[in-house]
């Protein structure tokens, strides 16, 4: 076992580092679509404004402010387009939920095309902040620090986002409308106003993510539509609206994304589609979903 | 909705008036035959007095407005919107080109072959998709389409990887290959008619009742004694079949095909076409169709190659301004999910 | 001779809440058998328990002869048992005849309704099927309509019809003269008295009229329990009912008026 281990550190850390990633980017995604039934298909469009934002100016060379700036940046843009998303879509409450998926495919589409005007076909590469761009000896493997660090930001903002949500009102309110919409309504909520905030800031951990991710996957046409498949995988197996189902299913399709790529290189797909049937069949709501309904 | 047979002077050919029960005094006006032919005839004699040019961009569409009625079979008629339908015509697509190239291109080899493989495609990874509803078959949809547009691009040996499958050969009809533009298209217009026709009756049948009773109401279709997921299952088979087909004109046409055809943009796109042409229509999508292939390949150009964004804008418009897509605007409703 | 229609120690809870509580009924076979209770009695959810669309925590659902508990509500569907809900839930975009024409397909005179029948073809015996169940509730002349124009009061006589069309053994009607005119309920109950004895009807209804001219047994539901069940005499004579009814009859009208 400790022999099986040592050779795959490198994977099982990427691993971590993509889940990490993951969770960042899948549980906003969680939340507005389990709070709002809105599936915002324009989620991996903001997670490329970050990475974009990130290239643009760490285009000068690697530094701390630069890095730093990105990522204040990408918050602001983030908390701004999740608003103006949370407003699009509000005239089509009363309709199908497909609309509003529509809408925000839409939204994507226009994102990443005028991306792709800006800078071009070519993909980009984000630099590592100084100090974090060398590797780290772990139990003897050289490892890339930036990475390592990675791990620990993504520890960090799941412990903020899981004390946001358990322990705050607006958290209290959050969990409420996951689980029963109306009744939070008729309690006299405007659920307009939590689903700006909960959009807005779920939108600021996208493009957030786009700036972390940044020195690990660069920014490049079509990033976009891969992170929201895995983001889409990551809430379907974890359950919609369910923070700790966001975090399990984030680590579980990042062990896959990359021990499965490495022990397995042709069939990664498969896993990956593999995993999602395998959870749906067991579990159809998810491995933490709720709202099971008495029909279930 | 208001009852189409009362609208003579309308096109009456909404999918979905019904089988035979249950309206006899619905007849076929004379307007409408006589529109169809002349559309069918117009369409026949155009490369009598078009480019190559013109032509070969006229074939393009065609091809794409097959495959958006395959999806109007799915989105429209049953219900079920999918991000993932170009996942089948790239299927039959690689398939018949594969076919083309290694065994032969003699019609209809590669047509059946991309027809029945989009359908195992679609039989193979439909099963998790339709015992989902909404939003969540939205999701599945999506992640199966990426799935095997990545095994497209990872599949080396049979697909080409990144590069695509070059080289294909021009399909042969008796020996001869098509390799003129105008004889390329009617091949593919021939195809592209039956298969309407083939869904066209599909939709009208008892079967295609069964469906958008599903699409409006599954749980009351569960309690009358109907088992809606193999219904369900039925129609995302046969929605991969036509796909499939359509997949394989595209191998015809482009002698090419690269993992974009089966990828997200191509789904989204194809996803777009149905929406502006007005889901439930079967002919609107092919308008849609129409409308999309012309913004990217004609306007496209002249953007920089940037016809997405303006798709995108217009995806945009529709989802806001045109509820019902195009065939709303022609004053023929479409069947939306709506509470009695 | 074996009931059409029977359960046994049914239990279902919601979180904390008991809403069926051990509740055993037997439907003789061609009874016209009444389900009546006050507000919050678990009429509903014994309802959805017998026709499969709710899973019970415990007990067993048999129809005639056969344990039906594992089976869907599809499948009990297809051995005889069919519905009416209480929320009439039809289907827009069809007209009167199409919606009956559904269930005439699966169950009836054609009796390839298993099968999938991906082209148009004309079945005549559809046709009169369609036209003679429209007939008997009374939508002859609405048939050609689509369901979102029809009347309150003609969707839940659409609804009556497409249960009828199911070829039904048991037919099970949730509240079938809610919202309904008097003329339309006349006429209702006029249908159901003329329907053959080899259909037995289970039915919840909340107005006592109706029931009593109507059932020949009436099973009254408490607090998610059996009250009483007897002859609608034996019902009307009882106190615990009379009890059950104004004790908590008073404020619930409180709560639902």
């Amino acid at each position: 076992m400790t022999g099986w281990v040592a050779a795959n550190l490198i994977s099982v850390l990427n691993g971590l580092a993509i889940g990490a990633l993951l969770f960042v980017l899948a549980v906003g995604l969680s939340l507005v679509f389990g709070m709002m039934d809105v599936l915002n298909l324009a989620h991996g469009a903001l997670f490329v404004v970050g990475a974009y934002l990130a290239a643009a100016l760490t285009g000068g060379g690697a530094s701390w402010g630069a890095f730093l700036g990105a990522l204040g940046l990408a918050a602001v843009i983030g908390l701004l387009g999740g608003g103006l998303l949370s407003v699009m879509t509000e005239p089509l409450r009363r309709r199908s939920h497909l609309d509003q998926a529509l809408l925000t495919l839409g939204v994507a589409l226009i994102v990443a095309e005028l991306l792709q005007i800006v800078f071009g076909d070519d993909p980009l590469a984000v630099p590592a902040p100084p100090g974090l761009d060398g590797s780290t000896s772990v139990f003897g493997a050289a490892y890339p620090t930036y990475r390592l660090v990675l791990i620990g930001v993504g520890a960090v903002l799941a412990v903020g986002v899981w004390l946001l949500v358990e322990r705050t009102t607006l958290g209290a309110l959050v969990r409420a409308t996951v689980a029963d919409r109306d009744m939070v309504a008729a309690i006299g909520v405007d659920n307009r106003r939590v689903k700006i905030t909960v959009f807005a800031l779920g939108s600021l951990l996208a493009t957030v993510a786009g700036v972390l991710g940044g020195p690990v996957y660069g920014a490049s046409v079509g990033l976009d539509s891969t992170v929201l498949i895995l983001a889409l995988v990551v809430v379907v197996i974890g359950g919609l609206g369910s923070v700790r189902g966001a975090l399990v299913g984030a680590l579980v399709i990042g062990q896959i994304e990359s021990l499965g790529r490495a022990l397995l290189p042709d069939l990664a797909s498969f896993v990956l589609f593999g995993a999602l049937a395998l959870v749906l069949i067991v579990r159809p709501r998810g491995l933490f979903g709720g709202r099971s309904g008495a029909t279930a | 909705m208001t009852d189409v047979s009362q609208q003579a002077e309308v096109p009456d050919n909404v999918v979905g008036g019904t089988a035979s029960v249950t309206d006899p005094g619905r007849r076929r006006s004379p307007l409408t035959i006589a529109v169809v032919v002349v559309v069918v005839l117009v369409l026949a004699a155009a490369p009598l007095f078009l480019a190559p040019f013109a032509t070969t961009t006229l074939t393009r569409l065609l091809v794409f407005g097959l495959l958006a009625v395959s999806l109007d079979l799915l989105v429209g008629v049953t219900g079920l919107p999918s991000l993932g339908h170009a996942a089948y015509f790239g299927a039959g697509a690689y398939a018949a080109g594969w076919v083309s190239v290694h065994v032969t291109a003699a019609i209809p080899v590669p047509l059946l072959v991309g027809a029945v493989v989009g359908g195992v495609a679609a039989a193979a990874t439909g099963w998790v998709a339709v015992r989902s509803a909404g939003v969540y078959f939205l999701m599945l949809t999506l992640a199966i389409g990426e799935v095997l547009a990545q095994l497209a691009q990872s599949w080396d040996s049979v697909t080409g990887g990144a590069n695509g499958l070059s080289g294909i050969p021009a399909a042969r009809l008796g020996g001869e290959p098509l390799v003129n533009a105008g004889y390329l298209y009617w091949y593919v217009l021939v195809v592209g008619l039956v298969a309407f026709a083939l869904v066209w009756l599909l939709a009208r049948s008892p079967f295609g009742a069964a469906l958008r009773g599903i699409r409006d109401n599954e749980p009351r279709m569960r309690a009358i004694g109907y088992p809606t997921v193999v219904h369900k299952y039925a129609a995302f088979v046969a929605a991969g079949t036509v796909a499939g087909a359509a997949g394989s004109l595209l191998a015809a046409q482009q002698r090419l095909v690269t993992p974009s055809d089966l990828g997200f943009t191509t789904a989204a796109l194809v996803l777009l076409a149905v929406v502006i042409g007005g889901a439930g229509t079967l002919w609107g999508p092919v308008v849609g169709a129409a409308v999309v292939i012309l913004v990217r390949d004609a306007l496209g150009p002249g953007l920089g190659g940037h016809g997405e964004l303006l798709l995108g804008i217009v995806f945009v418009l529709v989802v806001y301004l045109l509820p019902r897509g195009a065939a709303g605007l022609a004053g023929l409703r479409p069947f939306r999910r709506r509470r009695p | 001779m074996t009931p059409a229609l029977s359960c046994h120690g049914l239990r279902r809870s919601f979180g904390a809440l008991r809403a069926v509580d051990d509740v055993d009924l037997t439907v003789e076979a061609g009874a016209r058998h009444a389900l009546i209770g006050p507000n919050g009695a678990g009429k509903s959810t014994v309802f959805r328990l017998l026709s499969g669309r709710m899973r019970p925590d415990a007990g067993t659902v048999r129809l005639a002869d056969r344990d039906v508990t594992r089976l869907s509500e599809v499948a009990r569907c297809r051995l005889g048992m069919s519905q009416t809900l209480q929320h009439t839930s039809l289907f827009a975009s069809l007209t009167a005849a199409e919606t009956v024409a559904l269930a005439v397909r699966r169950h009836g005179p054609t009796g390839g309704g298993a099968r999938i029948e991906p082209w148009p073809r004309r079945h005549p015996a559809v046709d009169a099927r369609c036209a003679e169940l429209l007939a008997d509730v009374g939508l002859a002349d609405v048939a050609a309509r689509p369901v979102p124009a029809l009347s309150h009061g003609e969707r839940k006589q659409l609804e009556v019809a497409l249960a009828l069309a199911c070829a039904p053994t048991v037919l099970m009607l949730d509240e079938p003269a809610a919202g309904m005119s008097p003329a339309e309920s006349a006429r209702l109950l006029a249908l159901l008295d003329g329907l053959p004895r080899e259909v037995t009807v289970l039915f919840v209804e909340h107005d006592l009229d109706l029931v009593f001219d109507l059932a020949d047994r009436v099973t009254v539901l408490h607090l998610g329990r059996v009250l009483l069940s007897g002859t609608p005499d034996e019902v009307r004579a009882s106190d615990a009912v009379r009890e059950a009814y104004l004790g908590t009859g008073r404020r619930e009208e409180l709560f639902t008026s």
